[in-house]
């Protein structure tokens, strides 16, 4: 950090920290080491080392946290300007965040040039985030990525930016930007930040985090990294697999899900900023989709229902909304799908009567299961699409052929309405193994129907354009 | 002398003053006794607050509901003056199959009222005490009609005081014969089958007069029969004569069936519906001089339900017995022992339906039993039903204990025709598995030694991967173990070495190793069919495909594999003839890493070196600015200078398993290990035959294994090993893995990972070599320990591939291995 205010030395009385000395911090993760490179009357730099001890840091998580993944151990962290820096810069500056100065307390009032650099900021959402964030605070942002590997051009860019940010902020200011934005570019997913660390930084947006025009961007991550849950299981199979944890990101309803992934909430934060509606109106169809199935459950007269791929449970909520379905059941193949289903349903504070309908348990559907067995009607709402296409076979054979319910209401998208979503490239979701026309879906659908015994009918969900018919196709089977 | 059952519920029954907690005190453990005193002070905080006493008995009986469960010896300490409550005691023990004794304390009125006189807080005066008494005198006269299996009555003073108390046994617990025992199957009169399956185990027929009497084994093993001797084949008189006499000798004990019991019912005059063979027996009786019959119906009657022997690890019961029935006592334990948990329905051949109990058996002890009669004995949740249908035709089957063995003669011709054919268990479709196959803590058998444990979370982690990703479970015969590397190396500057793995296997016993260069791909497993139809006929895959290569979770490389697999079997056309067999698994590396890994380098290894690449320098520049303006950042510069030169080691050490590929150009299969092929677990020849084999495949997209086989015994063969492993390593290579040259049985490795030294900058960080001193403090048990388990499940499940077992037999140990590797264990091993 270089500040061009006459007299330069300023800065070490506003820091709290003399420019002839090198200090050193002790943190639980590491150590942070504060020194000047340069210091004259025209120009002063302070910098802040932080070197981070990958060891300690998985030790500082207490012995009880289970091994789970390699990359607890081989990360960014020793390197990046991360959430673990915006810490040790929190804690080394404190004094000088809240904008006191004992000796010169006329100095922190006042604007005075500065240079702030970061050489390595991991930034996800790439340098035109930096910028979103950085310039209406009233930097001028010079943000450059970093190239993921020089010997491989072809993988790109790397997430990491080269940062400078120069312009003419009272000093209290440009730490607290910092202290909020690198965690919130950073947007890490496992990496160490106790719950309340989220409520100092939010105190120290005061004053313009609220007028910042990507507020709600911030703040979803903030809350997002909130939501962060323990995946250990998951996280070492994908490791095993070759895989990153990303990779096997559990299937949620894709309509639902928009705003979950730094580059949606971009899109979409960008749409709103220039005063468009976001191009699909996801929520619509999400709604008029369990509004269609809960209708046509209604028409059949069906009372117990078994939702297969339940996911985080908005249809069962719905239907437990509904007193005439007496049994209510939620399967999912995702423990934590069931995990965050039981929380947004609030099961632990459901009346017992309530309580008493609803069954949730984990199964698969390419394995038969006693379970499922007693239901007059099962739902398969856009979950055959996640299924790979050899093995719905066994799907058939454990929905139709075993479980035997009255009726089966199976929705999956209807490919041919996707060139109506203007920035949809390939299938809707990152999960779909297919989707079908309608003419596919109808021959798949009338052959199961044939094998075992049911007969199908097809409704249309959302809105039926005339060309290429609706959004979402709906079959009803009934034996 | 007052004798109650070792494991049963004690009423103490007396009035207040009576002297119940001073006897319970002096013949029983103070946790034994619950008392409703005891009781009335936890919910009351009041020993004497009688509005309390509905809730005190409530807790009461769930206190001894709970012991009883978990099969504890529990003593009620409670006036039980009345009918009622004695009563509801009994049901307690009814409800958890114990039997239940009274011990009456017969005190004297004024004795009682005396005490009770006596003591500050029961004041209540004589009332209480003169009424309760009347109570008793009038429970005395009936009491023996309760439903209690002893009432011990001690009146008077004296004989309160003078009591002395004993134990029995169980007559089911036989926990201390310890064997070795052969438990014999279903016999129903095939006394001709019996004595040759006798003769195969190694027993010696005793005759008289031509005819078997008894027999023994010079090896002093016991035979154990699971009932129904009698009824439908040729020969019932002479099966009992036979087991008679060696039960008589003491060298067999045998379990009631349900053909005995009916048989006896049908002895003893009673009515019975004669079929199922009942006449068959009835009439070769008739045969019998009246005497025989007599001492056989006496034997018959006398045959208990089940038995526990082996200290517990060994239950057997004609029909099985689920795990809460072990050592029980009671009508319905009976029941399940001989006729089996039924679900009330009848199948389309008028047989009862039964309820498949043994499939959610998760107990510690293995239950051998008959009943149900199948093609082949098979193992279920370490039960095993010996039922082989000799009288229809089929075997007689007997089990080693505690060797695991099956032993199996064949009927000498069909005796008595089955109304319905013989099953294999619950039908089912042989390409579809049950949630119940995988889900839940689970035990699986293997042949290798162990017996493995699957937790629930793990196998609900495993469900998940599985179901989302994997290939069709016909294909995925089988998920490669995990490896542990060797004890950790003190030479300056390295965490492994070979010496460690030389020297781990040498006190093993093991003289010859194998070392195997790493070639740090990703793992594949590739099962190829010769054309799409053997697929079909061996598989039952029939969507055309002639095979699959998947990763260690078994997700397919590629989303089309079918180029791959059709270049592999084209490149593996030599082993064929050579195997003789249609089909092959073959456990190999497919390169480059990044092929399959690319996401993962990219987003964990990649963008720890860019950030390293982007922020070091400039760390540098500024650290070098503040040293020349004279501050003292010597230390941290010359740190950050070696961080700086750690971090391009690490980008190299990466970088090295990396090169781009289009479509299948460019990517390579490495092949070790032959993993099984048609009626052959190959995974188990020594290594020599695999690399020979391996070594016949040429193809450009085949990649040879380098390798070196190592004599323990000689320094020099070990030093050229140390040798070969340092230039691998010192090129780039990943390291080796060093395998002793043959299977071995036991807790041996089946291989460890020595890896290079700059390869294991991608596993302990780019630093790692600053605080090797740390590092060395790791714990392998626990991957050690994984390894072997692993291990196991794999062989077992080439194992029953090879013998053509079930598909759901396959997955069981396959999906096994997916749930374990979710455990939590230093992912850096």
């Amino acid at each position: 950090m270089t500040t061009t205010a006459v007299p330069a030395t300023d800065l070490g009385f506003l820091l709290h920290k003399h420019p002839d000395r090198v200090q050193e911090f002790d943190r639980s993760f590491g150590t942070a080491t504060v020194f000047y490179p340069e210091s004259g009357e025209e120009r002063c730099t302070a910098a802040l080392l932080l070197e981070v001890d990958p060891i300690a840091l998985v030790r500082s998580r207490g012995k009880n946290s289970p091994d789970f993944s390699l990359s607890q151990y081989v990360n960014d962290r020793p390197y990046a300007a991360s959430s673990l820096l915006a810490v040790a810069l929190g804690d080394v500056f404190r004094t000088a965040r809240a904008g006191r100065c004992k000796a010169r307390p006329e100095l922190p009032g006042r604007p005075m040039p500065l240079e702030i650099r970061l050489p390595a900021l991991p930034c996800r959402g790439g340098p035109e985030l930096a910028v979103r964030l950085f310039e209406p605070l009233g930097w001028a942002v010079e943000a450059r990525a970093v190239p993921l590997d020089e010997g491989f051009p072809e993988w790109g860019d790397s997430r990491y930016v080269r940062l400078t940010l120069s312009g003419t902020v009272r000093l209290a200011d440009a730490l607290n930007h910092l202290y909020v934005l690198l965690p919130v570019l950073d947007d890490g997913k496992h990496y160490w930040i106790a719950p309340d660390e989220v409520d100092k930084l939010v105190r120290a947006g005061e004053g313009w985090l609220y007028g910042h025009p990507e507020r709600g961007l911030i703040m979803r991550r903030y809350l997002g990294r909130r939501w962060a849950l323990a995946r250990t299981a998951l996280a070492r199979l994908a490791e095993l697999g070759d895989e990153t944890e990303e990779q096997l990101e559990p299937a949620v309803d894709e309509d639902a899900a928009a705003g979950e992934t730094a580059a949606d909430e971009a899109a979409a934060a960008e749409a709103e900023a220039q005063g468009e509606a976001p191009e699909v109106k996801p929520k619509a169809l999400n709604v008029r989709r369990r509004e269609a199935v809960l209708e046509t459950l209604e028409e059949l007269g069906a009372t117990s229902v078994l939702d297969l791929g339940c996911g985080q449970g908005e249809l069962v909520g719905a239907l437990l909304a509904r007193p005439r379905f007496a049994r209510v059941a939620g399967m999912d193949v995702s423990a934590m799908a069931l995990t965050i289903a039981a929380r947004k349903l609030r099961l632990d504070r459901m009346p017992d009567s309530k309580r008493a309908r609803l069954t949730l348990f984990q199964g698969a559907l390419t394995y038969t299961d006693k379970r499922l067995s007693g239901y007059d009607a099962a739902v398969l709402m856009e979950v055959i699409e996640h299924v790979d296409p050899p093995r719905l076979a066994a799907l058939e054979l454990v929905v139709f052929g075993h479980a035997r319910p009255q009726h089966v209401l199976v929705t999956t998208p209807n490919i041919e309405y996707n060139p109506r979503y203007e920035f949809l490239t390939g299938l809707r979701h990152r999960d779909h193994r297919f989707e079908w026309s309608r003419a596919e879906f109808a021959a798949w659908a009338s052959r199961v129907a044939g094998d075992y015994g049911y007969q199908v009918t097809f409704k249309p969900v959302g809105d039926d354009d005339p060309e290429v018919g609706p959004p979402t196709q709906m079959g009803v089977f009934t034996r | 002398m007052i004798s109650v059952p070792e494991l049963s519920l004690v009423v103490l029954v007396g009035v207040s003053g009576s002297g119940k907690s001073t006897f319970a005190a002096k013949h029983f453990k103070p946790t034994q006794v619950i008392s409703s005193d005891f009781c009335r002070g936890l919910v009351a905080d009041d020993e004497n607050d009688q509005s309390a006493t509905p809730a005190a008995f409530d807790l009461l009986h769930h206190i001894v509901g709970v012991r009883l469960a978990r099969g504890l010896f529990t003593v009620v300490d409670a006036t039980n003056v009345q009918y009622a409550a004695r009563r509801s005691l009994i049901e307690l023990a009814k409800k958890h199959d114990v039997l239940a004794d009274a011990i009456v304390l017969d005190t004297p009125e004024e004795v009682a009222i005396e005490r009770n006189a006596g003591r500050p807080n029961r004041d209540f005066g004589p009332g209480v005490v003169i009424r309760q008494r009347k109570d008793l005198r009038r429970s005395l006269g009936k009491i023996s009609r309760d439903g209690f299996r002893k009432v011990h009555v001690l009146r008077g003073l004296e004989a309160i005081e003078n009591a002395e108390l004993s134990y029995e046994k169980a007559w089911t617990d036989k926990r201390e014969l310890t064997g070795p025992f052969d438990v014999i199957g279903d016999i129903h009169g095939c006394r001709s089958e019996l004595e040759t399956l006798l003769g195969s185990l190694g027993w010696q027929i005793e005759r008289v007069e031509g005819k078997a009497v008894t027999a023994r084994h010079p090896a002093g093993r016991t035979a154990v029969f699971v009932g129904d001797l009698v009824d439908r084949g040729p020969d019932t008189p002479g099966v009992l004569r036979l087991v008679m006499g060696m039960v008589a000798a003491g060298t067999a004990i045998c379990v009631a069936g349900n053909h005995e019991a009916k048989l006896v019912r049908a002895l003893n005059g009673r009515k019975v519906t004669v079929a199922h063979g009942l006449q068959e027996s009835l009439d070769q009786l008739a045969a019998e001089p009246p005497e025989f019959v007599e001492r056989a119906r006496t034997f018959m009657e006398g045959l208990i339900s089940h038995y526990r022997l082996d200290g517990g690890r060994l239950v057997v019961a004609h029909a099985g017995l689920k795990e809460a029935y072990h050592g029980r006592a009671s009508g319905r334990v009976r029941s399940f022992a001989l006729y089996g948990d039924t679900t009330g329905e009848t199948d389309e051949y008028g047989l009862p339906v039964r309820y498949p109990w043994a499939e959610e058996y998760r107990g510690r002890a293995m239950v051998v039993y008959g009943h149900t009669p199948t093609i082949k004995a098979e193992w279920v949740n370490n039960t095993i039903c010996l039922d082989t249908g000799c009288v229809f035709g089929g075997t007689m089957t007997a089990l080693r204990y505690p060797e695991r063995e099956l032993v199996s003669v064949p009927a000498e011709q069909v005796w008595y025709e089955s109304v319905k054919p013989l099953g294999g268990g619950p039908a089912r479709d042989p390409g579809m598995l049950d949630i119940g196959d995988v889900q839940g803590t689970r035990h699986i058998e293997t042949r290798f030694g162990t017996r493995v444990k699957v937790m629930e979370e793990n196998a609900a982690a495993a469900l998940e991967i599985m179901s989302r990703f994997a290939v069709d479970p016909r294909w995925l015969v089988y998920l490669p173990p995990t490896m542990a590397p060797p004890e950790t190396s003190t030479l300056d500057g390295y965490l492994e070495h070979p010496h460690e793995a030389f020297e781990e296997f040498a006190a093993a016993g093991v003289t010859e190793v194998v070392c195997e260069e790493k070639h740090m791909g990703s793992r594949a497993v590739a099962v190829l069919a010769r054309t799409p139809e053997v697929a079909a006929a061996r598989f039952g895959v029939t969507d055309g495909s002639a095979g699959a290569v998947y990763t260690r979770t078994g997700r397919p490389f590629f989303d089309d594999m079918a180029p791959l697999v059709d270049r592999l079997r084209a490149a593996c056309e030599p082993l064929w003839a050579e195997l003789g067999s249609d089909w092959v698994a073959l456990d190999c590396e497919l390169l480059p890493w990044s092929a399959k890994a690319g996401e993962l380098i990219r987003s964990q290894y990649a963008s720890v070196g860019a950030a390293a690449r982007a922020a070091l320098p400039e760390a540098m520049s500024v650290l070098e600015a503040a040293a020349g303006r004279g501050l003292d950042v010597g230390g941290l510069l010359a740190r950050t200078r070696r961080r700086t030169d750690n971090a391009a080691l690490f980008r190299d050490a990466y970088a090295r398993y990396c090169w781009p590929v289009d479509g299948l150009e460019g990517v390579r299969v490495a092949p070790f290990q032959i993993l099984a092929c048609e009626g052959r677990a190959t995974a188990l020849e020594p290594h020599v035959w695999h690399l020979a084999k391996l070594a016949l495949l040429d193809s450009p997209l085949i990649t040879p294994t380098r390798h070196l086989f190592v004599s323990l015994d000689s320094p020099d063969s070990r030093a050229g090993a140390v040798e070969w492993w340092s230039s691998l390593t010192a090129a780039g290579g990943e390291g080796m893995v060093v395998k002793p040259a043959q299977y071995v049985a036991g807790r041996v490795q089946p291989g460890v990972k020595v890896r290079g030294r700059e390869y294991l900058r991608i596993i302990y960080g780019p630093d790692y070599t600053e605080s090797l001193d740390v590092l060395r403090r790791r714990f392998l048990g626990k991957k050690r320990s994984m390894a072997l388990r692993e291990y196991a499940l794999g062989l077992e499940a080439l194992s029953r591939l090879a013998e053509g077992d079930a598909g759901w037999r396959v997955h069981e140990p396959v999906f096994g291995v997916l749930a374990l590797e979710s455990e939590p264990v230093d992912p850096r091993l």
